[in-house]
């Protein structure tokens, strides 16, 4: 569906505080129980410069329509739950502010907001994330470690921590896998969140797996699959150089060599 | 009791992924690509180049000019090499393409079906000319 009418929706009971300007917020709605596909619709909202889209979201969500549906916990970019595409690019919406977004030259600001591609979308805004935590489940990230235990903690040097130091910032968020266009294609591709996560032990020198985890990520469906599109490091909102880690983990694999 | 109930709970919705091949092929078919394209960047733009722009260029191109290069073994390497390996890699993009796009599982079969029979008759045809190539064909 392309044209569609649009109901206009009263945004008078939002609180327009001095300084807001006033934008419009089009988020692609989609509830299952009525629509049978997704649909665009617009809101005028007015926004500070300093208001993040989340922001934006919750005037919605609260003034307008109770039914907007997205996902959001800790709101201040650590917990990754609200990874949304956002003018076309995935970001968190609790880290995107309006300041960034506005047109130049005073003209109308359009702000688009629609779910992250490639996963089920459940509702609006969020959707089903059990693909992308089996993929993640699937490369075993978590320490693997034979013999005895240490009766001290596992030392390490700095620059051996230093190694996978990038790789250890994500938060599952999902932007990256989900801004993938493998990924969109082939959602058996493990995708780029759970080799990033496959990194972070594979180049640890505590761990003992990253054998069974290049054999993993050597199949069919793993690394082998990217085409180092970049889209990942670009939608990062950690800054993880998403696509060094995936070539690092192919180098490692091409010269059997951690 | 409550153990085993547990255990039925773990990873309740997972969707299953297959058991990994434990096979180089994926890592063999990427090293082929890429050490593949850099030869062909020297041999297909050399090739235009002889072909297209050297000495008149396309104009000069006719029976007896092919008829002339393929009696030196060294155009028939450059011309064998050139047609292996972009049949090879042309076939090995379009094999990705395939398995990221066709959404059946009969539908990625048939398309490889014809990719992998297109590339064995152009790689047979092709090179069997360049081997029984005979500048010497009686007009007829």
């Amino acid at each position: 569906m392309t044209a569609v009418a649009e109901n206009a929706h009263d945004t008078s009971q939002i609180p327009a505080p001095e300084g807001s300007v006033t934008i419009t917020v089009k988020i692609l709605r989609f509830n299952p129980e009525l629509d049978t596909e997704p649909h665009w619709e617009s809101y005028d909202v007015p926004a500070l410069p300093t208001d993040r889209v989340l922001n934006l979201l919750f005037n919605i969500k609260n003034y307008v329509d109770g039914t907007l549906a997205f996902r959001r916990s800790c709101a201040h970019g650590i917990c990754g739950s609200d990874a949304m595409q956002i003018n076309g690019i995935n970001r968190l919406a609790c880290k995107v502010l309006v300041k960034d977004l506005l047109a130049k030259d005073g003209k109308r600001t359009t702000v688009t907001v629609a779910p992250i591609k490639g996963l089920p979308t459940m509702k609006d805004l969020y959707v089903d994330m059990e693909p992308f935590f089996e993929a993640y489940r699937a490369v075993k990230p978590y320490l693997i470690a034979y013999g005895n235990e240490p009766t001290r903690e596992r030392i390490q040097s700095q620059a051996d921590r230093e190694r996978f130091d990038d790789t250890t910032k994500c938060i599952l968020c999902a932007a990256c896998t989900s801004s993938c266009p493998v990924y969109w294609a082939d959602g058996s591709y493990f995708g780029p969140a759970a080799i990033v996560n496959a990194h972070r032990f594979i180049f640890d020198s505590r761990d003992e797996g990253s054998e069974e985890r290049l054999d993993i990520l050597n199949d069919a469906e793993g690394v082998w699959r990217c085409r180092t599109t970049f889209n990942c490091t670009d939608a990062c909102p950690r800054g993880i150089q998403v696509t060094k880690a995936i070539q690092e983990v192919k180098r490692a694999l091409l010269f059997k060599r951690v | 009791m409550a153990q085993t109930e547990t255990l039925a709970l773990d990873k309740p919705r997972s969707p299953r992924r297959p058991a990994a091949r434990r096979s180089n092929f994926e890592l063999y078919s990427w090293t082929f690509m890429r050490v593949s394209g850099l030869l062909l960047v020297v041999l297909v733009l050399g090739h235009l180049f002889i072909m297209n722009i050297l000495d008149g260029g396309v104009h000069r191109i006719n029976f007896a000019f092919v008829a002339g290069r393929w009696s030196s073994p060294f155009w028939q390497t450059w011309d064998l090499l050139m047609l292996w390996l972009a049949q090879l890699h042309g076939g090995n993009g379009l094999r990705t393409i395939i398995d990221d796009y066709a959404r059946r599982d009969s539908t990625r079969f048939w398309l490889k079906m014809l990719l992998y029979v297109s590339m064995a008759v152009i790689l047979v045809l092709g090179t069997l000319v360049i081997f029984t190539f005979d500048p010497d064909i009686p007009a007829s």
